[in-house]
């Protein structure tokens, strides 16, 4: 029964934990995106979410370079990134690979906190000239270069040549893009190569945290605007897509408190069944008492005690067993940020107490209510 | 100091109302030696279990001391119990798990008696009936005899006015059986009034005063030189 209990504690402690560490992972994740970012998407959605933009009503208009452009003249957007993706063989003399590959801006690198590992990213200047240059992931320079230094070698894309300038550092996974396969090249080369008039997306950095709602309308009014008044973007920040994830995994974290409380409430069960059968053996001994002079109130708050001592004990053990559990899960995934939320402690370790002394509650009456003649004369 | 009026008790078995006490009127002095006998299911355990509390009558009174302890109410009850009556059962009824010295203290616990109190108190009362020397044993490594000399000495530790014992001997050998009587008998010098059920004529005849009940009511009330 004290297993129950501890099993019950040690699964709210342990499933409570996971909740959150995939909260705080997310939460980490999006930090590392920049919290001052909009970003803006052809057409219009009815929810905010991070998916693709789901298209309502009339076809919209594409994103052009110049409504990019336009919206970094706003005056409190700090820099934008336009981006355009697809993807397209790359190759390196007898090597190829298809790759993932993005057009940008030099903004880019910061506005997603990217890290070059050799050489630089691409070069500023105007976004509407082709280049022929390319940065790209570490993964793929490994692949096509092999133990060779990539910067400054030519690399063939789809069927345009340019020279390398810089490879990017590892970043981990990141909400949507992985660095390591990646080959970026300048917007305007990129749209032509893949044949996109429409930008994908574009991302806006705001000034501070303050002017995002301003900046938001204002972008909206912008792009309004130059699409001849049909509103026909969708624009999102990051605050709300973290928000809406916030939400969800608090949701999934409540829930799995939820389903590991009906472990509890089996552990309760289990307390209420194994109380009434000691009451049932140890009837000749409460009408001992009876007899010898101890008040119905006496008895009941004994039994009442006893339930809630080894609830409590059960609680203990549970929690040693849901905080081992976080360690053991800590080795194994040391990215997971484990920690056990405080209130998830506290709650699990008053619902236990309190369990015990609910389901302890009508074994113990039973005790008190016994009548002292009949009890004793039980053998 | 013990007034019963119109004590009746009813039980309800099955679908049958039994009538185990009918209208019974009692009244027993201080420091009296009183027996109770009877063909089995006259009724005189069941006399025994109220005049100890331990049962409340369907209708009637009981003045304990002057005091109606019918009307009062179960903490106040059991606190009679405790301070002012002393129980010893034909079953002895010890604690299995508990030592002899440990049994005897259990009403002083209960009562809130401190620690250092109920062990002198406790020690008195076993030398009383002579079990100094198995003071830490357990109830199963102790005779028949003995076991029930420590009920004796647990039913008296709160020195109580009334002693009250159902069938004592019932479960001891003749020799045992004598040695419990003789205690019980000398607790009278101390002013308690005694009051035993049997069924054995010769524990009976050794009350001055004899009480003979039949179907429920008392046949039979005798004073006379005890046996």
């Amino acid at each position: 029964m004290m297993l129950a209990m501890a099993i019950g504690v040690g699964s709210v402690v342990t499933l409570t934990s996971l909740g959150e560490a995939a909260r705080r992972y997310v939460a980490a994740e999006f930090a590392s995106l920049g919290t001052h970012l909009l970003i803006v998407m052809p057409g219009r959605t009815e929810t905010t979410g991070a998916g693709p933009a789901m298209f309502v009503g009339d076809t919209p208009r594409d994103l052009t370079l110049e409504d990019a452009l336009a919206l970094a003249r706003i005056p409190s957007v700090s820099r934008i990134a336009p981006l355009v993706m697809g993807a397209a063989p790359v190759s390196v003399g007898a090597r190829q690979r298809e790759v993932p590959v993005l057009g940008s801006t030099s903004e880019l690198l910061d506005l997603r906190h990217w890290r070059m590992a050799q050489g630089s990213f691409l070069p500023p200047g105007d976004p509407q000239s082709a280049r022929g240059v390319a940065v790209i992931g570490p993964k793929v320079r490994e692949e096509l270069f092999g133990p060779r230094s990539a910067l400054g070698e030519w690399i063939r894309v789809g069927d345009r040549r340019f020279r390398v300038t810089g490879v990017l550092a590892t970043a981990g996974r990141s909400i949507g893009l992985d660095v390591e396969e990646l080959v970026i090249l300048p917007v305007a080369t990129a749209q032509e190569l893949l044949n996109t008039p429409s930008l994908l997306r574009i991302l806006v950095e705001v000034r501070s945290r303050d002017a995002l709602p301003a900046a938001q309308r204002e972008v909206r009014r912008v792009l309004t605007e130059r699409h001849q008044g049909e509103e026909d973007v969708t624009v999102i920040s990051q605050d709300a897509v973290l928000a809406t994830f916030d939400r969800v995994l608090r949701t999934l974290t409540y829930t799995l408190a939820g389903v590991a409380g009906v472990s509890l409430a089996v552990a309760g069960i289990l307390i209420m069944n194994v109380m009434l059968v000691a009451v049932a053996q140890r009837t000749p001994e409460i009408g001992l008492l009876k007899a010898l002079g101890a008040p119905s109130s006496q008895v009941l708050r004994s039994f009442l005690t006893e339930a809630a001592l080894l609830s409590s004990a059960g609680a203990v053990a549970g929690l040693v067993v849901g905080f081992g559990g976080n360690a053991l899960i800590g080795r194994l995934y040391p990215a997971l940020p484990l920690g056990a939320p405080a209130w998830a402690v506290v709650a699990a370790f008053g619902t236990a107490i309190a369990t015990g002394l609910v389901f302890g509650a009508l074994p113990a009456r039973r005790a008190a209510h016994l009548d002292p003649v009949q009890a004793l004369s039980r053998r | 100091m013990i007034v019963l009026r119109a004590i009746t008790r009813d039980f309800v078995v099955g679908d049958q109302v039994v009538h185990a006490l009918r209208d019974v009127d009692l009244e027993i002095g201080r420091g009296e030696h009183v027996s109770i006998m009877g063909p089995s299911g006259s009724g005189k355990s069941t006399l025994l279990n109220i005049l100890g509390l331990l049962d409340r009558p369907t209708s009637g009174a009981y003045l304990l001391d002057g005091e109606d302890v019918t009307a009062l109410d179960d903490t106040e009850q059991a606190r009679a119990r405790r301070e002012k009556i002393g129980f010893v059962f034909q079953f002895f009824h010890l604690v299995p798990y508990l030592t002899a010295a440990e049994n005897v203290e259990l009403p002083l616990v209960l009562g809130g008696v401190a620690p250092a109190e109920r062990r002198v108190r406790v020690d008195e009362s076993l030398a009383a009936v002579g079990l100094t020397n198995r003071a830490h044993h357990r109830p199963e490594q102790l005779s028949g005899g003995q076991r029930q000399r420590v009920a004796i000495a647990r039913a008296t530790i709160t020195s109580p006015t009334v002693l009250l014992a159902d069938e004592p001997t019932g479960n001891l050998d003749r020799r045992s059986g004598g040695d419990v009587v003789a205690i019980l008998e000398g607790l009278r010098a101390r002013g308690i009034t005694l009051v035993v059920v049997t069924h054995d004529p010769e524990i009976g005849e050794r009350a001055e005063r004899r009480i003979r009940m039949v179907d429920g009511r008392v046949a039979a009330d005798v004073r006379g030189t005890p046996a």
